[in-house]
C-alpha cells in the first residue's frame, strides 16, 4: 500500500496530473465508465441495498453524470487565474489569484450513496490537478468490487487508485501524510480522521450527519399544497435509500391541532409509494446490515417510543426490512430523539405553535439541512438567520444535492468545508496569491535609516492619502 | 478588589469553561449578528488605536524594541486599514449571494446566506503581537461573532495592553482577552468553539488541530517556513538587493513569517549580490548595527540563544561573509550574511525567524525550483527577474501561500489576495474580504414552490420514470419531450 501511495506522489511531483488535457481525458474516461457500466451499476446498488434503478438513476448514476459534464463545461474556466485589484500606490503592479492542485489526496467515502459520495469528490480532485487514493466504505461490498476492477481498466492507474478494506485499512491509511483528506460519514470517525490529519497538518473536509428536521406548516393552505407536501416529506424520508441518507428528513415539527391531518395524508401517500403493508413493499431499499438493522430495531424497544407508534412498526430480519414507520410525539429524551436515525422510522414532534419549532432545532445541534415547509415570508426569515444548518430548503426535500451553484456542507456537528460544482475544485485547490512588481519607480522612504519624513510618508502612503502624499513631496522639496 | 486578584491569579478549565458560556449567551442572544454592533465594534477599535498610538509604540519597543516606524506603520497603520476596509465594505459582504439554478429544480431560487459561526478563539504570534491579535478579530468581528483572543506570552507589555484596551472600548460581553501562556491556553483548547484561529508554528499548531479535532471545529492556522528568494541576474541589483533588505532586517528584524529566509542565486552572480549587500546594509543601518535605532532586537533569550546555535555550528560559521556580531545583554545580533552554507546544517533546515540571511548558489537559476520544491511549502517564495519564462516557471513550478515577482513581503498589504499557506505553511486564508469569510457559515438556501411536482419523482418506479428522469437530468429539451411523449404512451 505505501508503494501506491509512494507511486501517486511521484506522478504528482513528475507533472503528471498538472495538464486541463490530463484532467479533461480523466473526466470523459470517468464519464464513459459511468455511461458504459450503468446495468452493473445498477445490479451492485440492489445487491448492496436493494435500491431500484429509478432511485440508483436518481441519486447516484444521473447525479454523477451531471456533475462531470458540468465540471467538463467549467473546467478551464475554473483553472484560469483570477485578477485581483492593485491600488495606485502599488503601480506598476499585478496581482492575481491562482488555483494549484494540493497534492496527492485520500478520499474516504460512505456506504449509502457507494457511488456518489466516492465519484462525486472524485471528480472535484481529478479537476483540481491531484492525484488520488479512494477508499470507499466495506458496507457495500458489490459497489466496492465494481469500482475496484472497474476503476484501474478507464483512469490513469498511476495518479488515480482505489483501495478496498475495513477500519484497519482506513487506520493505516490515516497514518500516512496526505495533502487533502475528504471524508464523508459519522461525527465520531470525523473526530478520528481531523486528530490524525492534524498530526501533519493535511487540511480537511468533514461531510457528516445529524438529525435533519422538517418543519411543517402548510398543512393548512390548500389541499393540494398539503397534498404536495405530504409526497415531498414522504420522497425525502423514505425515497434516498430508506432514510440511511445524511440529508434525509430524520424527524418532523407541527402543530398539536394539525398532527392527525399529516399522519392520515402520509399513510396514505406511503402505501401509495411503496404498498400496503411490509409484506408487499417495494420501490425502497432496504437497511444496508444485520448491524444498522439491530442499531434501528433497538431504538423502538423503548415501551415509551414503542407505544407512539401510529403507522407501520414491522420488521423482517431475514430480509432486513423495517417497513415505512411514523411515530407521534416520542418521549424527547429518547435515544430515537436524541441520535441521528439513518433509518426508515419518523417521529413527528408536535408543538402548540410552529414558531416553536425554531427554539426545539436549536436545542439539537446544527444539522447538515433545515427543511421548511411554510409560505410564511415572516417565518422563512426567523429560520434562515434564527437557526443555523448547512443548507436551508423551503418546501422541498432533497433537490438542493443537485444544485451544482449551492455549496453543499455542514457547520458545526454536521461538518466543515464543502463540495459540488465549483465547490468541488475550489476545495482540493490552493489558491495561491501571486504578486507582480517592477522594479520602477522606487520609493525611497521604504527604507532605512528612518526619518520623521519617512513615518509622515508611509502614514499617507498607507490611507491611500495621495493629495496629501503630493503635497509632503512638494512640500520637503522645497525646504 | 481581592476576588479580582484571585480571578487573575487562577485562569483554569472552569474559568474557561465560564468564558465560552457568557459568550455563548450574548452570541444566542444575538448581540454580535446585529449590524450596528458590528459597526459600534469596529468603530470602537479604531478610536482604541487614535487614542493610545503612544502606548502601543512603547509597549511594542518594550517587547521587542520595535523601531517607531515598523510599530506605526506595520501594526498601526496597517490594522487601522483594515478597519477602515471593514467598515466600508461590511454591509455589502453581508449581502446574500444569489446563485443560479438549473432544470433540474425548476422552479426555483437559490442564495448563499452568510452567518457567523458563533463564539471563535483567536491566538496569535509574538512578533506582531498587536497586528496578528486585532486583525482577525476585525475579520471575526464584522462576521458576528462573539470571540476570545489569546495574545502571546512572549510579547506580555503588548499583551496586557491589549487586555487593558479591549476591556476599555469594546463590549467585553462579547469579545474577551484572555492572558496567560500554556497552562492557560491549554484550558481554552480544551472548550468547545466554532472556529479557531491559530498563528504561530508548526509544533503548537498541531496541537491545536488535535484540539480541536474533538468538538470538530474547523481551524485556520498561519504557519510559516523557508521564504526562499530567488536572484537573477540582469537585474536592478541596487533595488533588490534593498527590497529583500526591507523585507528581511526591516520586518522585525527577520522575525516575521514571510521574511526572506534565504536566498538562491548563480555561482556567477554571487560576488556582485554579496557586494551590493555590503553597501546598502551598511548605508541602512550604519558601521555599527548593533548600535542602530531601526532594528528590532531578537525577542527573548531563548531566541537568542537559538540563532547563536545556528551561526556558530563550526561548518557554518566561516561562511559569514558580513556581520556576525552579537550584543547578548542587549539581545542583539547584526544583520549577518553567509555564504555558501551546506545544505545539511541547521540554519538550512529550520526557519531562520532571525536576522541570518544564507545565500545559495546553485549553476543555472533554473535549478532553483528544485531546491525549493525538495523542501516543505513555505508561507510565501520571491524572485527577483526580468526575464518572462522564468517568471511563468516560478509561478507554475513554486507551491507558496503567496508569491512576488520583483519585490518582498508587500503582499501582505493587499487586501484583495488572500493572505495563508499551504502544506507546512498552513491552512485556510484572511485579510479583507477572506477574513469576514473565515469566519462565516456560507448556507445554502433553496426556495422551492409548490407548482411543478414532477410526479416522476415519487414512487411506484417505472421504465417511463426512469427515461424520463434521465432526460430531465441530462437538461435536454428536446429528450425531456421525447421522453414525455414516450410516457404519455406508456
Amino acid at each position: 500500500m505505501e508503494k501506491s501511495i509512494a507511486e501517486l506522489r511521484e506522478t504528482f511531483k513528475n507533472g503528471g496530473t498538472k495538464s486541463i488535457s490530463w484532467r479533461q481525458s480523466q473526466l470523459k474516461a470517468l464519464l464513459q465508465l459511468i455511461n458504459q457500466n450503468e446495468d452493473s451499476i445498477f445490479k451492485a446498488l440492489d445487491q448492496d441495498l436493494g435500491k431500484s434503478p429509478v432511485e440508483s438513476y436518481r441519486d447516484e448514476v444521473g447525479v454523477l453524470k451531471k456533475s462531470v459534464t458540468y465540471t467538463l463545461s467549467c473546467l478551464e474556466k475554473w483553472v484560469a487565474p483570477k485578477k485581483a485589484e492593485v491600488p495606485l500606490l502599488f503601480f506598476p503592479a499585478k496581482a492575481e489569484v491562482m488555483p494549484q492542485p494540493l497534492g496527492v489526496v485520500l478520499i474516504f467515502s460512505s456506504w449509502n450513496f457507494p457511488f456518489t459520495l466516492a465519484l462525486d469528490p472524485l471528480i472535484g480532485a481529478i479537476s483540481a490537478g491531484n492525484t488520488v487514493l479512494l477508499k470507499p466504505s466495506d458496507l457495500a461490498p458489490a459497489c466496492i468490487s465494481f469500482l475496484v476492477e472497474t476503476i484501474p481498466k478507464y483512469l490513469d492507474n498511476k495518479a488515480i487508485k482505489v483501495v478496498a478494506g475495513g477500519a484497519d485499512i482506513g487506520e493505516r491509511l490515516l497514518q500516512l501524510k496526505w495533502d487533502k483528506i475528504f471524508y464523508t460519514g459519522s461525527p465520531r470517525v470525523g473526530r478520528l480522521v481531523m486528530a490524525a490529519a492534524a498530526k501533519h497538518l493535511t487540511p480537511v473536509t468533514l461531510e457528516l450527519g445529524g438529525k435533519c428536521p422538517a418543519i411543517v406548516d402548510t398543512l393548512s393552505t390548500t389541499p393540494s399544497k398539503a397534498k404536495v407536501t405530504a409526497k415531498r416529506i414522504v420522497g425525502g424520508k423514505w425515497g434516498p435509500c430508506n432514510g440511511q441518507a445524511c440529508i434525509a428528513i430524520d424527524y418532523l415539527l407541527v402543530e398539536e391541532k394539525l398532527a392527525s391531518a399529516l399522519i392520515e395524508l402520509l399513510k396514505k401517500t406511503i402505501k401509495r409509494f411503496y404498498g400496503e403493508n411490509i409484506k408487499s413493499l417495494k420501490s425502497i431499499s432496504r437497511i444496508v446490515n444485520e448491524h444498522q438493522f439491530q442499531r434501528l430495531v433497538n431504538l423502538l424497544k423503548d415501551p415509551n417510543v414503542a407505544d407512539s407508534i401510529v403507522y407501520g412498526g414491522s420488521v423482517d430480519e431475514e430480509k432486513l426490512v423495517i417497513e415505512p414507520t411514523i411515530l407521534l410525539d416520542p418521549p424527547l429524551d429518547s435515544e430515537i430523539m436524541s441520535e441521528e436515525i439513518f433509518g426508515p422510522l419518523l417521529p413527528i414532534i408536535t408543538l402548540k405553535n410552529i414558531e416553536e419549532s425554531i427554539n426545539f432545532i436549536n436545542s439539537k445541534s446544527n444539522p447538515l439541512v433545515i427543511y421548511a415547509f411554510t409560505e410564511d415570508e415572516t417565518f422563512k426569515k426567523r429560520i434562515l438567520s434564527e437557526t443555523s444548518s448547512g443548507t436551508v430548503t423551503f418546501n422541498d426535500s432533497m433537490v438542493q444535492f443537485l444544485c451544482d451553484s449551492l455549496p453543499f456542507g455542514g457547520v458545526g456537528q454536521s461538518g466543515f468545508g464543502r463540495y459540488h460544482g465549483k465547490y468541488s475544485f475550489d476545495t482540493f485547490s490552493h489558491e495561491k496569491s501571486i504578486l507582480h512588481r517592477g522594479f520602477y519607480p522606487e520609493i525611497e522612504p521604504r527604507y532605512p535609516p528612518w526619518t520623521d519624513f519617512k513615518l509622515l510618508f508611509i502614514k499617507l502612503a498607507y490611507e491611500f492619502d495621495y493629495f496629501g502624499l503630493i503635497l509632503l513631496l512638494l512640500w520637503f522639496k522645497r525646504s | 478588589m481581592a476576588s479580582e486578584v484571585e480571578k487573575k491569579a487562577v485562569f483554569d478549565i472552569d474559568s474557561a469553561k465560564e468564558v465560552v458560556q457568557e459568550l455563548r449567551a450574548s452570541f444566542v442572544a444575538g448581540k454580535t449578528k446585529d449590524y450596528e454592533w458590528r459597526r459600534t465594534q469596529l468603530k470602537a477599535m479604531l478610536k482604541l488605536m487614535d487614542e493610545n498610538e503612544p502606548q502601543i509604540v512603547a509597549a511594542l519597543r518594550d517587547d521587542l524594541s520595535k523601531p517607531e516606524l515598523e510599530s506605526s506603520i506595520y501594526e498601526i497603520a496597517m490594522l487601522k486599514n483594515s478597519c477602515k476596509l471593514a467598515l466600508k465594505k461590511m454591509k455589502h459582504w453581508m449581502m446574500p449571494e444569489k446563485a443560479k439554478t438549473s432544470l433540474a429544480t425548476f422552479p426555483s431560487s437559490a442564495e448563499i446566506v452568510s452567518e457567523p459561526l458563533g463564539v471563535v478563539l483567536v491566538i496569535s504570534a509574538w512578533n506582531y503581537p498587536f497586528l496578528l491579535s486585532l486583525d482577525p478579530v476585525i475579520g471575526a468581528i464584522a462576521a458576528g461573532n462573539a470571540i476570545v483572543l489569546k495574545p502571546s506570552e512572549i510579547s506580555p507589555a503588548t499583551a496586557s495592553l491589549l487586555a487593558k484596551l479591549v476591556a476599555n472600548y469594546m463590549d467585553s460581553s462579547c469579545i474577551k482577552v484572555v492572558e496567560g501562556a500554556v497552562p492557560e491556553t491549554t484550558a481554552l483548547l480544551e472548550q468547545k468553539w466554532d472556529k479557531i484561529m491559530y498563528t504561530g508554528n508548526g509544533r503548537i499548531a498541531r496541537i491545536v488541530m488535535a484540539a480541536a479535532a474533538k468538538h470538530l471545529t474547523p481551524v485556520v492556522l498561519e504557519l510559516g517556513g523557508k521564504c526562499p528568494v530567488i536572484v537573477d541576474s540582469g537585474i536592478n541589483l541596487q533595488v533588490a538587493t534593498r527590497r529583500i533588505i526591507a523585507g528581511k532586517w526591516g520586518c522585525n528584524n527577520g522575525q516575521a513569517c514571510i521574511s526572506p529566509d534565504y536566498i538562491i542565486t548563480t555561482k556567477d552572480y554571487a560576488v556582485e549580490l554579496v557586494d551590493s549587500f555590503k553597501c546598502e546594509l551598511e548605508l541602512f543601518y550604519g558601521k555599527n548595527p548593533l548600535e542602530s535605532k531601526d532594528l528590532s532586537r531578537v525577542v527573548n533569550s531563548n531566541h537568542f540563544a537559538r540563532l547563536l546555535k545556528l551561526l556558530d555550528e563550526d561548518k557554518v560559521s566561516s561562511k559569514i561573509v558580513y556581520g556576525g556580531e552579537r550584543d547578548k545583554s542587549n539581545l542583539k545580533i547584526a544583520p549577518t550574511v553567509l555564504l555558501d552554507v551546506p545544505q545539511d546544517s541547521l540554519i538550512m533546515n529550520e526557519e531562520i525567524f532571525g536576522p541570518l540571511l544564507p545565500i545559495i548558489t546553485i549553476d543555472k537559476v533554473e535549478d532553483s525550483f528544485d531546491l525549493i520544491t525538495s523542501g516543505t511549502k513555505p508561507l510565501a517564495a520571491y524572485m527577483f527577474t526580468n526575464n518572462k519564462k522564468l517568471k511563468e516557471k516560478f509561478v507554475e513550478k513554486v507551491s507558496a501561500g503567496g508569491l512576488v515577482i520583483n519585490d518582498t513581503t508587500v503582499h501582505l498589504a493587499e487586501p484583495t489576495l488572500p493572505f495563508g499557506g499551504v502544506g507546512d505553511s498552513g491552512m485556510g486564508a484572511y485579510h479583507g474580504k477572506f477574513s469576514f469569510d473565515t469566519f462565516s457559515h456560507k448556507k445554502a438556501v433553496l426556495y422551492r414552490s409548490f407548482a411543478g411536482d414532477a410526479p416522476l419523482r415519487y414512487p411506484p418506479y417505472t421504465n417511463g420514470k426512469l427515461r424520463l428522469l434521465k432526460s430531465l437530468l441530462g437538461g435536454s429539451i428536446l429528450g425531456i419531450i421525447r421522453a414525455l411523449m414516450g410516457w404519455s404512451k406508456a
